[in-house]
């Protein structure tokens, strides 16, 4: 049999029904529109969070206090007071997989110029802080050793920060802003870095050395935490290794589960999240997937339908020479094409769709290429699977009964 | 010289319905020339209808030999009767058959989709050649609901004429018509074999029908009870004068 005159056949009698052929279609075209558009919001996300991480420094490794106990009694995380400046210290002079390396301490509290007031917070580090963190000064200058020995009353200030309190136009360097009530002096403005993956404004803040919040603002002699660089993104888990070494030494811990620390390198959160939301994606796909297969159905219903409908057009094909896989292929392809077409459609409408949502809700869209060519796959593979049962029931068909058939 | 196109040998046909086993055929002789124009009689339960049905290789017989153009059909398997059905046979049935929502050229294109050989262009041109022996060219691109019931008849004769069958087989062609377009059609088989030599096989119950054929070949009980040539067989173009002016087809 000659297939171009099939596929003939097959579409004029699709064209004879186009509305019937039209509503079957909507079920794929639905379908593969939302696969291709929930994957490509979910691998959009994935990418923002990896992004945006990898903004922070993919080489940062951090230490935060660990649980520890004292007389029995476990403390929480957050209270705990293990991280000291000469763990900093140690970890300078004996981490060689380490480049840099800076406490961190923060509070949060109100700020205020002239008669405004913004609630916002303050962290404290040592020079190399920015590098660390990759913090851009934008103007102005960061503060100096001798500051950072003197417990200055100088601070960086952020975007937002200078938004809310400082009056348009004005200089924000060499102005006095009070923090805590404690005059400081602006010596340098924060560059732009907007929000993070978890929608938190990364402007909001101030930046001064980590004594002056130590003592000034908090009064205490521990840090809440401990931030470094690794030589690079591969050596990263030498350098944990390496951090968590010294600071069992310095702890005097001889057990990993005695660790009143907690190690973790920016990589390794990248990967977290990457993973939630891969799951997320799964889950998205999984349900659109749902979608695709009641299409399917749908096919398979109408070309079931349409078998007893056409029943004595069977009759007559056959009659004129159609033979047994004349008719199977003839509907094998009608469903086909339907699935075919409208799986096209879908991609169409999964590519408007996810640059649609991805422009009005300011999402990142990521339409990957498999995404396209499998649910395309799958498409052909349901026109030929929902096909095949009401195909092969058409072509089993005795023509003389067929032909009768009323 | 004699060309014999339909010649049936001892033929039989039975049934199982449940444990019953119908005898529908019990022994049939008969031989069809090249060019008669022949009508099959018998009433309901005659064994006609599966006569037809294994003359057009829809059905195979229980025993006996068929030949058709020298083929012996008995032997084939579906798939060659089907390409049997497609070269050689040409039906004409009750209800027309045509597919819906297809226009007339289409319809009478249908059996060459199923021949390979023959290229679109060809296609084509034979279905509008068959519609032109029908009379129906000016209405090619018609659908079937936009024409009348003898029209629908003409565009499926036109459907058995296009693969230029070695036989027409008809079943109760005239069946669904009123008695002036049932003539007409007849006047258009006439002239078929008349001007074209087509041979035709026309399966009918009614009389008048068989008096415009030239030989009647009637059934019963699976039997052939009687073959008769028809002593002057009736031209349908004079029956049509005869008939009472005014009853035009609308």
């Amino acid at each position: 049999m000659n297939y171009i005159n099939l596929v003939k056949i097959a579409k004029n009698a699709l064209m004879r029904n186009k509305f019937r052929a039209f509503l079957t279609m909507l079920g794929i075209i639905i379908g593969v529109a939302s696969v291709i558009a929930m994957l490509a919001i979910g691998q959009g996300s994935k990418k923002s969070i990896q992004d945006q991480m990898s903004s922070m420094g993919s080489n940062l490794v951090f230490i935060m206090p660990g649980s520890q106990q004292r007389g029995g009694i476990q403390m929480g995380n957050s209270s705990s007071q293990a991280l000291k400046l000469t763990d900093v210290e140690a970890i300078r002079l004996q981490c060689k997989d380490i480049t840099a390396v800076s406490p961190e301490v923060r509070t949060s509290g109100q700020a205020v110029f002239g008669n405004s007031n913004w609630p916002t917070s303050i962290y404290g580090g040592n020079l190399q802080y920015f590098g660390i963190k990759k913090i851009e000064v934008e103007s102005g200058r960061i503060f100096t050793d001798q500051e950072i020995s003197s417990l200055a009353k100088v601070c960086l200030i952020g975007k937002t920060v200078i938004k809310n309190i400082l009056p348009k136009g004005t200089d924000p360097i060499g102005q006095t802003i009070r923090f805590k009530n404690i005059p400081m002096k602006v010596i340098g403005v924060l560059g732009e870095k907007g929000e993070n993956s978890f929608g938190q404004d990364q402007d909001d803040l101030l930046i001064s050395p980590y004594t002056t919040v130590q003592r000034r603002f908090l009064a205490i002699d521990y840090v809440q935490g401990i931030y470094t660089s690794a030589i690079s993104e591969e050596k990263t888990q030498d350098a944990i290794a390496e951090l968590q070494a010294v600071m069992r030494k310095q702890h005097k811990i001889a057990k990993p589960e005695d660790d009143d620390f907690r190690v973790m390198s920016q990589s390794e959160l990248v990967k977290t999240f990457s993973s939630i939301s891969d799951i997320l994606t799964t889950l998205l796909g999984a349900i659109a997937g749902i979608s695709l297969l009641v299409g399917g159905i749908g096919i398979m219903n109408i070309m079931y339908v349409s078998v007893t409908e056409r029943t004595r057009e069977i009759g007559l094909r056959m009659s004129i020479g159609g033979k047994g896989i004349d008719i199977l292929m003839q509907f094998l392809i009608e469903s086909t094409m339907l699935s075919v077409v409208g799986g096209l459609i879908g991609i169409g409408f999964g590519y408007l769709i996810s640059s649609v949502v991805g422009s009005l809700m300011g999402w990142p869209v990521v339409i990957m290429t498999q995404s396209v060519v499998v649910s395309f796959l799958v498409c052909a593979a349901i026109g030929i699977f929902f096909g095949w049962y009401p195909a092969k029931k058409a072509s089993n068909l005795n023509p003389i009964d067929a032909l009768r058939y009323e | 010289m004699k060309n014999t196109i339909i010649e049936v040998i001892d033929l039989k046909k039975e049934f199982h319905v449940g444990d019953v086993i119908v005898r529908a055929l019990k022994g049939i002789n008969l031989t069809i020339q090249k060019g008669e124009f022949v009508a099959i009689m018998g009433a309901s339960g005659s064994g006609k209808s599966t006569m037809l049905n294994i003359l057009g290789c829809l059905d195979k017989p229980t025993s006996g030999e068929y030949k058709l153009d020298g083929v012996s059909v008995s032997q084939l398997n579906r798939n060659e009767l089907a390409g049997l059905r497609n070269e050689k046979l040409g039906f004409v049935f009750q209800s027309y058959n045509l597919l819906s929502r297809t226009s007339a050229l289409e319809n009478v294109e249908l059996p060459l989709f199923y021949n390979d050989r023959v290229k679109s262009k060809e296609r084509k041109e034979r279905a509008i050649a068959a519609l032109e022996a029908v009379g129906l060219a000016d209405r090619m691109h018609h659908m079937p609901n936009q024409l009348s019931g003898g029209q629908q008849q003409r565009v499926a004769i036109a459907r058995s004429l296009v693969n230029d069958p070695v036989v027409i087989l008809a079943d109760e062609a005239t069946g669904n018509l009123d008695t002036r377009t049932s003539y007409e059609i007849m006047e258009l088989f006439q002239r078929l074999n008349a001007d074209q030599g087509k041979t035709i096989v026309f399966v009918t119950h009614e009389p008048d029908i068989a008096r415009l054929t030239s030989r009647n070949i009637i059934f019963r009980d699976g039997w052939v009870i009687k073959e008769q040539l028809v002593e002057e067989p009736l031209s349908a173009a004079n029956m049509l004068k005869s008939l009472p002016i005014g009853d035009h087809e609308a």
